[in-house]
This record gives structure tokens, sequence and C-alpha cells, in this order.
């Protein structure tokens, strides 16, 4: 059995003017320990799926299992970062990341020192009682994660979490992320836009295609490219021929639409 | 290099002092006017130019102002004015702030009574006056609650809408972690409106003066109201501009204070 179970998800959104269906068939198993991306074209659904996962949209049909069990009802198995950082500017960056511990009663000594070790770890060290508004968009979303991580949630999935920082800290925080989620033997989804980060990061590269959002190809990642740290995946022999034939796949999806 | 240093700090040097000068030109004229307001209001009341018995004059009313500082009656009545004004602003912001509460626990309860806060808003609440005299009694309770009526429907207005407007994003991060909808409020909710909710106090402080001192007018039988009501009935004008310079003088005060606990508040 897998780990992560989709099963024949559907959505729609109604509103007064009108009804979208944002997602339609979208079934999908992730095992344990696996690293998974979602690409796709902005508005075919990738945030919706998410959303459903983490139990936040009831999906208007299918279901979701995590370790067979269906996820309504789990506390804090799933970690979700959203598309921004969303810290509370009105807390400094120590209560923002036990925030998650405080709300499921868990805060005590020992998982407070384990989310400030995690933020040493992530490099934040000594920023504890500022205010988020006092760090850089790197910082911020180094932050965000550990909020994420510090209820040790067995799957994490991150939203686009690098699309508003810099190249170079992107590149960067790619690492970090690699590196960190590695170390825990996290299994993880992260939506992204961005071809080369799909590549770079994950094991298995799902890519959407819009109205409705549909799954229209998974690709699996070459063996010497999931190895290897996300920078020196951007830099191996194997990534551009992976890169073309995605990139290929994504031109056919705007061009069909057009 | 350390020549064009020493220049950029000798022009900022400059700019400052041409501030400072601007600021003194400015407290210059505000005097002026001051000065000019009260010394010619006491001239043309000296030589007849206006009915002194209509107008009184800044020397009579000074003159008035020691004597009741004496007697101890200003002392008196002005606190009680002040403590109804105080408890008055106090439970019309924490009531509106708790209605507002309640109207975002429930959307359908918002939803159903949303025109009669329309139609609450829109009424004058100083005309419920002697029905809340009637109600609680000729004292303390009617003239607080008037004080307070007279801002809790704005307060539940604008509060609320600032509730509303909170970015559900964070309440999305919140229930990534289960919480419950308590939870929301406290962690996510109320921090992010606390702004508006002391600018709300701000704006209650004018009002609770003016719910107050009707509230006074009706019972009178103590405070800044009373006097003036008072003053009016016996035809002693003086004691009436007195009374209106001390509510000028302590509204003020009471005013700069909220927005000096603001300033303090919302420093972060
Ligand atoms: N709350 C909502 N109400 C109505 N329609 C929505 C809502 N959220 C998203 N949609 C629509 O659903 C589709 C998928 O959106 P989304 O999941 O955000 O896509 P993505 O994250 O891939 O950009 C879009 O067409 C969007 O307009
Ligand atoms: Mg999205």
């Amino acid at each position: 059995m897998s780990f992560l179970a989709i099963k024949d998800i559907h959505h729609t959104y109604f509103t007064k003017a009108s009804a979208t269906t944002a997602l339609s068939e979208i079934s999908l198993h992730v095992e344990e320990g696996e690293f998974i991306s979602f690409l796709g074209p902005s508005g075919c659904g990738k945030t919706t799926l998410l959303s459903i996962i983490a139990g936040l949209i009831k999906p208007t049909q299918g279901t979701i299992l995590l370790e067979n069990k269906p996820i309504t009802g789990l506390k804090n198995q799933i970690g979700y970062m959203l598309q921004q950082d969303y810290l509370f500017p009105w807390k400094t960056i120590e209560e923002n990341i036990l925030i998650g511990l405080k709300l499921s009663k868990q805060l005590n000594e020992q998982t407070k020192s384990a989310a400030l070790d995690l933020l040493n770890q992530m490099g934040l060290k000594g920023i504890e009682k500022q205010l988020p508004k006092q760090l850089s968009g790197g910082m911020r979303q180094r932050a965000a994660l550990v909020r994420t991580l510090a209820t040790e949630p067995k799957l994490l999935m991150l939203d686009e979490p690098f699309s508003a920082l810099d190249y170079q800290t992107k590149l960067k925080l790619e690492d970090l992320v690699s590196n960190t989620l590695d170390s825990f033997g996290k299994t993880a989804i992260l939506v992204t836009h961005d071809i080369g980060e799909a590549i770079a990061m994950s094991d298995r590269v799902v890519l959407f295609s819009p109205s409705p959002g549909k799954i229209h190809k998974v690709f699996e990642m070459p063996e010497e490219l999931r190895n290897i740290s996300p920078f020196n995946a951007r830099n191996h022999e194997a990534f551009s021929s992976i890169f073309q034939k995605i990139w290929k796949e994504l031109d056919s999806l705007e061009t069909g639409k057009n | 290099m350390k020549q064009g240093k020493t220049n950029v700090s000798l022009l900022h040097k400059n700019y400052l002092h041409s501030l400072t000068i601007k600021k003194r030109w400015v407290r210059f004229y505000q005097i002026v006017i001051f000065l000019l307001f009260f010394s010619s209001w006491e001239i043309s009341s000296q030589k007849r130019w206006i009915d002194p018995l209509l107008f009184s004059s800044p020397s009579k009313i000074w003159d008035l102002f020691l004597e009741k500082l004496q007697d101890g009656s200003l002392m008196a009545n002005l606190g009680v004015t002040l403590t109804e004004t105080i408890f008055g602003f106090i439970l019309g912001t924490l009531l509106g702030t708790v209605l507002a509460a309640l109207l975002w626990w429930s959307p359908m309860l918002s939803k159903i009574v949303d025109p009669y806060l329309v139609i609450l808003n829109a009424m004058p609440k100083v005309a419920l006056g002697p029905i809340l005299i009637v109600a609680l009694g000729p004292g303390y309770p009617s003239i607080i609650a008037m004080g307070a009526i007279i801002s809790v429907i704005i307060t539940t207005i604008v509060v609320y809408t600032s509730f509303k407007e909170v970015d559900p994003n964070y309440l999305k991060v919140l229930q990534t972690f289960g919480a419950t909808r308590l939870q929301c409020f406290k962690e996510a909710i109320l921090p992010a409106s606390f702004p508006t909710i002391i600018s709300t106090l701000k704006v209650n402080v004018g009002l609770s003066w003016v719910g107050v001192i009707v509230g006074e007018f009706l019972v009178s039988s103590r405070g800044l109201g009373y006097f003036i009501i008072y003053g009016f009935q016996v035809f002693n004008f003086t004691l009436v501009f007195l009374s209106l310079l001390v509510i000028a003088v302590v509204a003020t005060i009471m005013y700069q204070l909220v927005e000096l606990l603001e300033k303090k508040l919302i420093k972060e």
C-alpha cells in the first residue's frame, strides 16, 4: 500500500457567477520518503489539490488516504507551507515557529528546543526575538519552513516556496530544503512552475494540464540526479535532456490550448 | 572625501536648523491667535461692543474658575463627568468589539442583523436618553449608558469590517495546524484588528463626551453638563463658558492620552 493515495479527485468551485471545475480525475500514489513536484501553468489547480490533501477544502468527489486512513480528522500529520510565508507580523520569530506546537498542545521544553535547533540549522541563529518584518525574504521563507516542520508532519507540502526570491537565494534554499528533508526522511510535495527546480529537487515530476486541471504526464527523474543536491543536479549532464523533454510537453500544452 | 563628508553634515545641520525655525514660526502664530482671540473678547466685553451678560468675558470666567476651584464644586463635577466619560467609552468600545466578535463567529447572524445595524447606526442615539433615564434611573448608570450607546454600534460595524478583512491565508496557516475557530480568533483575527480597535477608541472618546454631556443635561443633578444647563437656566453664561472651556481642555488631554497609548501599542 502506498503512503499517500489520491483517489479520483474532482473539485468544482461554486460562486454566484459560475461553477469552475478546478480538478478532474486526479489519481496519484506517493511512496514514503519520496519527493514529488507538481508542475504546470498557473490556474491548473495545483494549489487546490494541496488544499484538498491538507484537508482545508472538501473535494466534490474522491478521497485522500494517508497511511490508509482518510485525512479528515488527522491532526498535524500534514505540513502545508502556503505560497507566501504568512508569518504573523505581530509575533516574534520564536512565537511564529512555535504556533503549531502551541495550538496542538504539544509545546514543552523538548519540542521547543527542537524547533529552535531547527532554526539554527537553517542558519537563522539569534533572530528568535525579532519580528518578521526585520528579516529578508529568504530568511522569512526559512522561518516559515521551520514553523511547518516544528510539528513533525509526516508529509510536507510546499506551494511555490521560492517563487518570490531572487535567483541566488532560491538556489541556496533549494539545497538547504533538500538537505533538511533528506535528513528527516520526509515525504514531500513541491508545487512549482520552474521546470529546472522540479527536476533538481524531485524523484518524480507530475505535469498538470489546465482547464480542468488534470494529470497530463508523470516523469521519473533519472537515478543519477536523484542522489545529488539540487545545485549539482542543475549542472549534471543528464539535466538538460530531461529538461528538454518536459519543456516540450509543457510547450505542447500551451500551443494545444491556443 | 573628508571634505565632502563635512560638507554634507554641514548641509544637514542647516536643514535641521531651517526646520526648527519653521516650527517656531508655527508656534508663534498659534500663540498670537490665542492671545488675539481672548484679548479681543475681553476688550469688546469691557467696552460693551458685545453683550457682557450673554458673552461674559475671559476675566470673569477666570474669577469664576478660581471661585469654583476653591469651593471644590468644579473638581467634584469634573470628576463626575470624567468618570462617566471614561466608563462610557471603554464600555462602548468593549461592547462593540464583543458584538463584532459574535458577528464574525456566526456569518448567519451577521447576515440577519445587518439591516438592523444600519438602522441603529443611522438613528440619533441621544434620542434614547429619556428612555434610558426612566429605565436605569437618573444617576451614573443611565449617563454611562448614554456615553456607551452612542459609540457601540459604530464600533461594532468598524471592528467587524476589520475582522472580515483579515487575510484568510493567516487562518489557513492556523487551520493546517488543526486550530479551532476560537484559536483562529485569538491568534489571528483579534491581533490583526488591534490597530483598528485602538483607533475606534480614539473616535469613541469624542463620541462619549457628547453622550455624557447630553445625559447630564437630562438628569441635571451633577457634572459639567449640569453646570451648563444650570448656568443657562439662571442666565449665568459665565458658568456656561467656564464649563465649555474646561470640557475643551480635558477632552483634548484625554484624546492625546489615547493617541499616546495608540502609538505605544502599535509601535512594533
Ligand atoms: N476560492 C475559489 N473560488 C473560485 N474559484 C477558484 C478559487 N480558488 C481557485 N479557483 C479557480 O480554480 C482554478 C485553479 O486554481 P489554483 O488551484 O489556484 O491553481 P494553481 O495553483 O495551479 O495556479 C483557477 O481557475 C481558479 O480561478
Ligand atoms: Mg497556486
